[in-house]
C-alpha cells in the first residue's frame, strides 16, 4: 500500500482530528509523512500492527527532534511491514515544555531501549513505560544534550568535558594560512 | 545502580556484576546479573560506556565533514556506516552515484562484511573456549586490511566514501590481488568449517542454546544475520536493492536448525560463515563487471553549496544488520538533526527478556552470537 493510501485508511478509522498533515513525497520530504495526535497514536499503531493488510511489525527507528522556534519536541516512527514491505513515517509533535506521550512498548517490544534513549537525550517522558531509565549517559547526568538549548557543563565529577583546541596550544600553523607552516 | 533494579529478599539469588572489563563483552559492556547459583534469574545490561554524542557531532559538522566520524559508528564494519551516511545525504540532496562508484562501493563493503564477519566468527569461537579459529580468522582480516589500505589508505577507519561517490579508484592491479586473494579464501572457508564449524564439541556446546524464534526477533527489532539466524531471509540488499546489488546474483542464507533449533545459537554462527561464502560471489562479479563502466568516473554531479533543506532516511545491510541514517537539513551547512539507528542496540535490548533460565557461561555464548559491537550500541 502506499503511504497515501494508509493515510487515509488510518483517517477514515480513527477521524481526521487523530491523524492528519499528510506530506507526500517532494524535494524536501524525501519520504512520505503524516502527523498523529501524540496521546491517541497507541491505538492507531496496534491497528497499524494487527490489521491484516496493514501489519506493520517492525519499528525501524524512533527519533526525537527538538524544534525550540516552534516551541514542540517531534518523536518520528519509522515503520516497516515484513510482509507487505510497505513503508510509513508517523510524527508525534509534543509541547516542549511538557513532553509526553504513552508509550508504544506493548505494540513492539523493541520500542522499550528506543523510548529510553529518546528520554535520555530529549528527556520526552514515554507514560507507562516499565523502565524508563537513562541508557546512554550517566544516571546522575544534568539534562538531555539534543536538545538545541543545551549548554555543556565544565566538568563531570572533576572531569573535564572540553579541551583546548591543540592547534591553538601549540601553535601549530596551519597550511594555507600560515605561511611558516610548511 | 543494582539497588534499583533488584530488591534482593530472597537470600538464595545473589547479585553479580559482569564487567564492563569483562574480555568477553566485546567491548565495553556491562550486565548486572540476578543469578540462583549457575542459573540466571535476570540479566541487565549497563550500556553507554562508549557514548561519544555522534548524533551532537553530526549538528556541528558540515555534511563531507562529518563522514570520517561516521567510521567511529562501528569501527568494526565502518565502510557501512560511511555509506549509510553519504546515501542518507544523497538522498537529501538528490545526488546521483555513478555506476563505477556504486561497484567499488559494494567491492568495498562486501570485502568488509567478510573482515568484520572474521572477527565475529573467531571472537565467538574464543569466547566459549576454542582459541585456534581466532588467529586462522584474523589472518584473513589482514589480507583484507592491506586491501583496504591500498584502496583507500586505511587499514580500519577508512573514510573512504564521498557524498555523491568515492574517494579514490582502484589502485593499478589491486583487482587481481583480490580475486587471488577469493582463490585462497574460498577453501579455507570449507577448511574452517571443518576446523570449528562442525567440529561436535562446538556444535553441543552452541545447539539449542538461547533459541531466538522468528516472532521474538522480529518482535524485538532484530536485524541482519540475527533476524536471518530465526530463519527468516529478510536481507535490505534484496528488499531495497539500493546500489547496484540487484544486477549481482547471490543468495540470503538462513537458520535452518540443522544442528538444533532454529534460531540458537549455532545457527547464528553458520549464517555469518555462509554469509563470507556470498560475499565472496557477490565480489568475484562485482570485480568483473566494474570494468564496463569507464575509469575515474566515481564522484556524481554535486551541488555548489551543500545546504539542503528537507529530511531524508536511508538504510543499508550492514554487517550487523538494517543500519538506518535519519537526516533533515534546515538550509545550514550543518545537518539540524541526524540519527543513526544500529543492529547491535536492538540485539542488546532482547538480552534482558531472553536471559531468564540461561546458564551464566551461556550468556557468553549469546552476546558473542549476535556479534554486537560496543560503540555502535553507545554512538
Amino acid at each position: 500500500m502506499t503511504p497515501e493510501a494508509i493515510f487515509k485508511r488510518l483517517q477514515e478509522k480513527f477521524g481526521e482530528e487523530t491523524v492528519f498533515d499528510f506530506h507526500e513525497v517532494s524535494d524536501k520530504n524525501r519520504d512520505a509523512w503524516f502527523q498523529v495526535a501524540p496521546f491517541e497514536i497507541e491505538p492507531v499503531c496496534e491497528y497499524l500492527k494487527t490489521e491484516p493488510d496493514l501489519a506493520f511489525d517492525y519499528l525501524e527507528s524512533m527519533t526525537g527532534v527538538d524544534y525550540p522556534d516552534d516551541k514542540k519536541i517531534v518523536v518520528v516512527d519509522h515503520i516497516y511491514s515484513y510482509g507487505h514491505k510497505h513503508r510509513v513515517i508517523l510524527k508525534a509533535f509534543l509541547d516542549r515544555e511538557d513532553p509526553a506521550m504513552p508509550t508504544l512498548v506493548n505494540v513492539w517490544s523493541t520500542a522499550n531501549w528506543h523510548e529510553r534513549e529518546c528520554f535520555d537525550l530529549l528527556g520526552v517522558l514515554f507514560e507507562g513505560h516499565p523502565d524508563l531509565r537513562r541508557i546512554l549517559l550517566p544516571d546522575d547526568w544534568e539534562g538531555h544534550p539534543l536538545r538545541k538549548d543545551y549548554e555543556e557543563k565544565e566538568e563531570y565529577h572533576g572531569i573535564p568535558t572540553q579541551r583546548p583546541n591543540p592547534i591553538e596550544l601549540y601553535k601549530i600553523g596551519v597550511p594555507g594560512k600560515d605561511k611558516k607552516a610548511s | 545502580m543494582s539497588e534499583v533494579i533488584f530488591t534482593n529478599e530472597m537470600d538464595e539469588e545473589m547479585t553479580l556484576n559482569m564487567g564492563p572489563h569483562h574480555p568477553s563483552t566485546h567491548g565495553v559492556l556491562r550486565f548486572i546479573i540476578q543469578s540462583d547459583g549457575e542459573i540466571i534469574r535476570k540479566a541487565v545490561p549497563d550500556v553507554g560506556y562508549l557514548h561519544r554524542s555522534i548524533e551532537k557531532i553530526a549538528e556541528r559538522n558540515t555534511y563531507p565533514g562529518f563522514m570520517p566520524y561516521t567510521d567511529r559508528v562501528d569501527y568494526v564494519a565502518a565502510m557501512f556506516s560511511n555509506e549509510c551516511w553519504s546515501m542518507a545525504c544523497e538522498k537529501l540532496m538528490g545526488i546521483e552515484v555513478p555506476k563505477r562508484a556504486s561497484y567499488l562501493r559494494v567491492i568495498s563493503c562486501e570485502l568488509n562484511r567478510i573482515a568484520s564477519h572474521m572477527i565475529a566468527l573467531g571472537a565467538m569461537a574464543m569466547d566459549i573456549g576454542a582459541v585456534t579459529p581466532f588467529p586462522w580468522t584474523l589472518r584473513e582480516r589482514e589480507y583484507i586490511n592491506d586491501f583496504t589500505e591500498e584502496l583507500c589508505g586505511a587499514r580500519l577507519t577508512y573514510n573512504y566514501h564521498r557524498i555523491g561517490g568515492v574517494s579514490w579508484d582502484m589502485p593499478k592491479g589491486w583487482a587481481d590481488k583480490v580475486k587471488r586473494w577469493l582463490d585462497n579464501f574460498e577453501p579455507i572457508m570449507k577448511e574452517f568449517d571443518r576446523l570449528i564449524t562442525l567440529n561436535d564439541i562446538f556444535v553441543k556446546r552452541l545447539a539449542n542454546v538461547a533459541v531466538i524464534t522468528t516472532e521474538e526477533a522480529k518482535d524485538w527489532g532484530l536485524v541482519g544475520p540475527n533476524l536471518r539466524a530465526s530463519g527468516f531471509a529478510w536481507d535490505l540488499r534484496k528488499e531495497d536493492g539500493y546500489s547496484v546489488y540487484p544486477e549481482l546474483e547471490f543468495n540470503i542464507p538462513v537458520g535452518k536448525g540443522e544442528m538444533g533449533t532454529v534460531g540458537d545459537c549455532w545457527d547464528r554462527f553458520y549464517v555469518r560463515v555462509e554469509e563470507c561464502k556470498e560475499s565472496a560471489k557477490i565480489l568475484r562479479q562485482a570485480l568483473d563487471k566494474i570494468n564496463e563502466h569507464p575509469e575515474d568516473d566515481i564522484v556524481g554531479r554535486l551541488p555548489k553549496k551543500m545546504k539542503p533543506e528537507g529530511e531524508a532516511y536511508a538504510r543499508v545491510e550492514s554487517a550487523r544488520g538494517d543500519m538506518g541514517c535519519y537526516v533533515i537539513g534546515k538550509g545550514g551547512e550543518e545537518a539540524y538533526r541526524a540519527k543513526f539507528r544500529t543492529g547491535s542496540f536492538t540485539a542488546m535490548s532482547i538480552i534482558e527478556a531472553k536471559s531468564p533460565g540461561l546458564f551464566l557461561a551461556d550468556l557468553v555464548a549469546l552476546i558473542a552470537s549476535f556479534d554486537v559491537v560496543a560503540p555502535e550500541i553507545d554512538r
